[in-house]
């Protein structure tokens, strides 16, 4: 089976000019005493301004590749990639002042000076104005719980905070587009939860266009309305979330709550019984948008018991895209 | 047969694949250890010129060919800045060591000679060749004293080790000793005669260096080798690299034995 | 631009913040570069215990060649020394951070740390250099005075040009490393002596090809008004700022081939 690349929804919407257009772009890299590896493959896609757009793809699939091209720290082998309009090669100083980037695994911070510091000296870089500094550095340590820790050496901060930090960082200078790989890797429930609120925060006050890698779906669910699957360096996927789960063919699950303990909901058709908690109050039930849709599992499950809630959960993303690969390959 | 010679034609063939990147880093140690060599003959012989006679016994030629006998042993005689042992004293390691039954040292010195010896034939015998194309070079004449200079050689790898890490384990008391380890080295190179001989020393230095195990480390392995000293004078050179080696030795158990001391009162 | 030497001015400064918060291992660097400078000043002395002349100089001369090289390669190890990690800043990330921000790739990498300690061996080269001038009886005229300003100035620019000339080298050599020392502290070896030491293809090599000897040693026949010899003329010593010049056209050359290659292999 194909998987067919679906348009993404906005593509056609907006009518301003793409933030991100890659058009057949390609990386091949030639290795000593081994075969040529192709890391991206003719990739062509565009992302409009104000779209958070999740980057996902197995370890090596040409994530991090795509991103170096689109930030000028890599040249393509064919193809092109503008970013905010400009030739990241040719233009990677100006490019620099308008996309903020956040390498999970690479700091942007003077690990031996206090956080403070760190700021104070993107914000020379960027040359902004003193008042424009202040305010902005302001404004980011309170959106991002920063002030306990601003006296504090980098070396000395916890993951997370230091995750925070360098979100903070990349966004010192207001940038229209910002670029996150693996914005939140190790970290813990919390940091997570908080950098992931800061960054919606940020899309919907500024209309910040976010792009994102990640292997954690739930950056994926929370922030992004289109999601670009990448898988052996070619798109594989282009579209919704939704949309996504659709082309694969994910399943749903049906949970449902009973107005009394009753026996497990077996036998309703194309549906499989995943469980039930308080001695069957609560019963989860999946099923393929394929074969049957919820109303009618609804309906099945009206005829045998009374409800008196349901709620019917997102696919599993991993799933999903272990789908997707497996079926690409 | 064939295929029995097949796979080990393979295997050697992988192995020296997987040396490329240690060629590579070989091609490089022999190119710059080239160029010191030729800026450091350039000196010694400058002087020789200079003075308008042998200098301390060294002619032209007896020179020049001291200084590319110091290029073909610096490579295995350690005097920079080796700081495993007291990396591994930072990082708790070093804990790990004293559970094994042999003395951490003794370990240490074991992997340091063969290192050396490896180093003697891939870095010192280029040296050499090219010593002798550039300069030329003197040996030592009799098979007595090749086999004194070999050992000089290696009690000298020994004396260099034992030095360096006596100086390592200064890191049981100090928390940063990098400082430390580059004065060492700087003290060290100097006295061992890495870029004059020590015979050229003026009387005071001489005396300095010779309370010093540094000359056994460069000095006398060169002495022996090029056939400056032979017979009892280069047996005497000898003893007093084993003098060393002892005394070297015995500090750096005690050495060890307190820094075990303190790591186990401190709870390390 | 003037904004962009602004954010370096920061990043410098803030390079000398961080050293001031190791006070102590400061202290021990300080004194083991204090300590190189000896030692090397020490060889000199040796080496002229057993001869009166050496190359040509005798030993205040020597003393004058000695601190210029030293002062001019101390100040550019301690401006740009670092450069010659190059592969443990493309290892730890540092290069593609760099890319990152709105500033040259090389001006960051040249910003990026300044070590003080070397100031140890700075002011060992500052004492023999005053030492020399006055055991020299160096008058000060508009020759010696504008040879040794051009002299400290270029030369130290020249010394730099060096660094950075090798860290675009280690781009693309593997084990550039060691190759690198060979130009840079091989060339501030062979600044430290006089070139009439070196044979004819050697001396030209440090004078025409890696201009070691434009930092001291023809800076020094101007200043004491000695003779010089054959690829050794001491008219030759104006020309310093060309031999800055030539090697920053060769650093500038590899350093961009260097990140057009990084570039284009991905580091």
């Amino acid at each position: 089976m194909s998987v067919e690349p679906v348009r993404p929804v906005s593509a056609s919407g907006p009518v301003s000019a793409p933030i991100v257009a890659v058009e057949g772009l390609t990386r091949v890299f030639r290795r000593r005493g081994a075969p040529a590896l192709t890391a991206v493959d003719a990739m062509t896609f565009r992302i409009a301004p104000g779209e958070a757009v999740g980057y996902i793809g197995a370890n090596g699939a040409g994530k991090s590749t795509t991103i170096k091209m689109l930030t000028g720290i890599l040249a393509p082998t064919s193809g092109t990639a503008r970013t905010v309009g400009l030739d990241p090669m040719r233009d990677r100083r100006e490019l620099a002042r308008r996309v903020g980037v956040v390498f999970g695994q690479r700091s942007q911070l003077w690990w031996d000076l206090p956080l403070r510091e760190s700021f104070d000296l993107l914000a020379a870089i960027h040359r902004l104005d003193r008042l424009r500094a202040t305010r902005r550095t302001g404004q980011l340590v309170e959106l991002l719980d920063l002030g306990p820790t601003l006296a504090q050496p980098v070396r000395s901060l916890s993951l997370g905070q230091r995750m925070r930090a360098e979100v903070a960082a990349a966004l010192l200078h207001e940038p229209e587009l910002v670029i996150l790989d693996e914005p939140t890797i190790g970290l813990d429930v919390l940091s997570k939860a908080r950098l992931r609120e800061f960054l919606i925060q940020t899309r919907r006050e500024h209309g910040t266009t976010l792009l994102l890698t990640t292997h954690d779906m739930g950056d994926i669910e929370r922030l992004c309305d289109r999601v670009l699957v990448v898988d052996h360096g070619r798109l594989a996927f282009d579209g919704t979330l939704a949309g996504l789960a659709g082309t694969v063919g994910a399943r749903r699950v049906l949970v449902v709550d009973l107005d009394r303990p009753s026996e497990p909901l077996h036998g309703i058709p194309h549906t499989q019984w995943l469980g039930a908690e308080g001695e069957g109050v609560r019963q989860r039930l999946a099923f393929d948008p394929a074969d049957t849709t919820a109303a009618a599992v609804l309906a099945a499950v009206s005829e045998r018991v009374t409800l008196r809630d349901l709620s019917i959960e997102e696919p599993d993303i991993e799933d999903v895209v272990r789908r997707i690969y497996s079926a690409s390959s | 047969m064939r295929a029995y010679l097949r796979t080990y034609w393979l295997l050697a063939r992988a192995g020296f694949r997987r040396q490329a990147t240690y060629r590579m880093a070989l091609a490089a140690g022999i190119f710059t250890n080239s160029v010191f060599g030729v800026v450091r003959a350039s000196i010694l012989v400058g002087a020789v010129t200079g003075a308008g006679a042998a200098v301390a016994g060294y002619d032209a030629l007896a020179v020049s060919s001291y200084a590319w006998w110091g290029q073909v042993l610096l490579g295995s005689v350690s005097m920079w800045g080796w700081s495993e042992v007291a990396d591994r004293v930072r990082t708790g390691d070093i804990a790990a060591d004293f559970l094994r039954p042999v003395p951490p040292y003794l370990t240490y010195l074991a992997v340091d000679l063969g290192r050396a010896a490896l180093a003697l034939l891939a870095r010192g015998a280029p040296m050499l060749l090219i010593g002798a194309l550039y300069s030329g070079i003197t040996f030592a004449t009799g098979a007595v004293e090749w086999v004194l200079g070999l050992t000089a050689v290696a009690l000298a790898v020994a004396v260099g080790f034992l030095g360096n890490y006596l100086v390592n384990c200064a890191a049981f008391w100090l928390v940063e000793i990098r400082g430390l380890l580059m004065a060492y080295s700087v003290v060290a190179t100097l006295l061992a005669g890495l870029y004059v001989p020590v015979h050229w020393f003026p009387e005071w230095l001489r005396i300095v260096a010779a309370a010093t195990p540094f000359p056994s480390l460069i000095q006398t392995p060169i002495d022996i080798l090029s056939g400056y000293a032979a017979g009892p004078a280069a047996v005497r050179a000898v003893a007093v690299q084993v003098g060393w080696v002892l005394a070297l030795g015995v500090a750096g158990a005690l050495a060890t034995a307190a820094g075990r001391r303190r790591l186990e009162v401190q709870g390390g | 631009m003037a904004s962009g030497f602004t954010a370096y001015r920061a990043i410098l400064r803030s390079r000398v913040r961080a050293q001031q918060g190791y006070r102590v291992s400061f202290a021990t660097d300080l004194f083991a570069t204090v300590l190189t400078g000896l030692a090397e000043l020490l060889e000199v002395y040796v080496i002229f215990h057993n001869t009166p002349r050496l190359g040509g100089l005798d030993f205040d001369a020597a003393l004058l060649v000695f601190a210029l090289a030293n002062l001019t390669f101390a100040a550019a190890d301690l401006l740009v020394g670092h450069c010659d990690r190059l592969p443990t800043y493309v290892r730890e990330g540092r290069i593609d951070v760099f890319y990152l921000r709105p500033l040259s790739i090389l001006g960051q990498l040249m910003t990026s740390e300044v070590s003080l300690r070397r100031l140890g061996r700075i002011s060992v080269a500052v004492v023999v250099l005053g030492i020399a001038l006055v055991r020299g009886e160096v008058a000060p005229t508009p020759t010696t005075v504008g040879m040794l300003a051009l002299s400290i100035v270029c030369g130290t620019a020249l010394m730099a040009g060096l660094f950075v000339a090798v860290a675009g080298l280690q781009f693309w050599l593997v084990d550039g490393r060691e190759f690198a020392n060979a130009f840079t502290y091989g060339g501030a070896y062979a600044a430290q002596q006089s070139s009439l030491v070196f044979p004819d293809p050697v001396r030209i090599f440090f004078t025409f090809v890696v201009p070691a000897a434009f930092t001291a040693y023809l800076p020094t026949l101007v200043i004491l008004g000695e003779p010089g010899g054959d690829f050794a003329d001491p008219a030759l010593a104006w020309w310093l700022p060309a031999a800055t010049a030539w090697v920053w056209g060769v650093a500038l050359l590899t350093w961009r081939h260097g990140v057009r290659h990084y570039q284009g292999a991905g580091g």
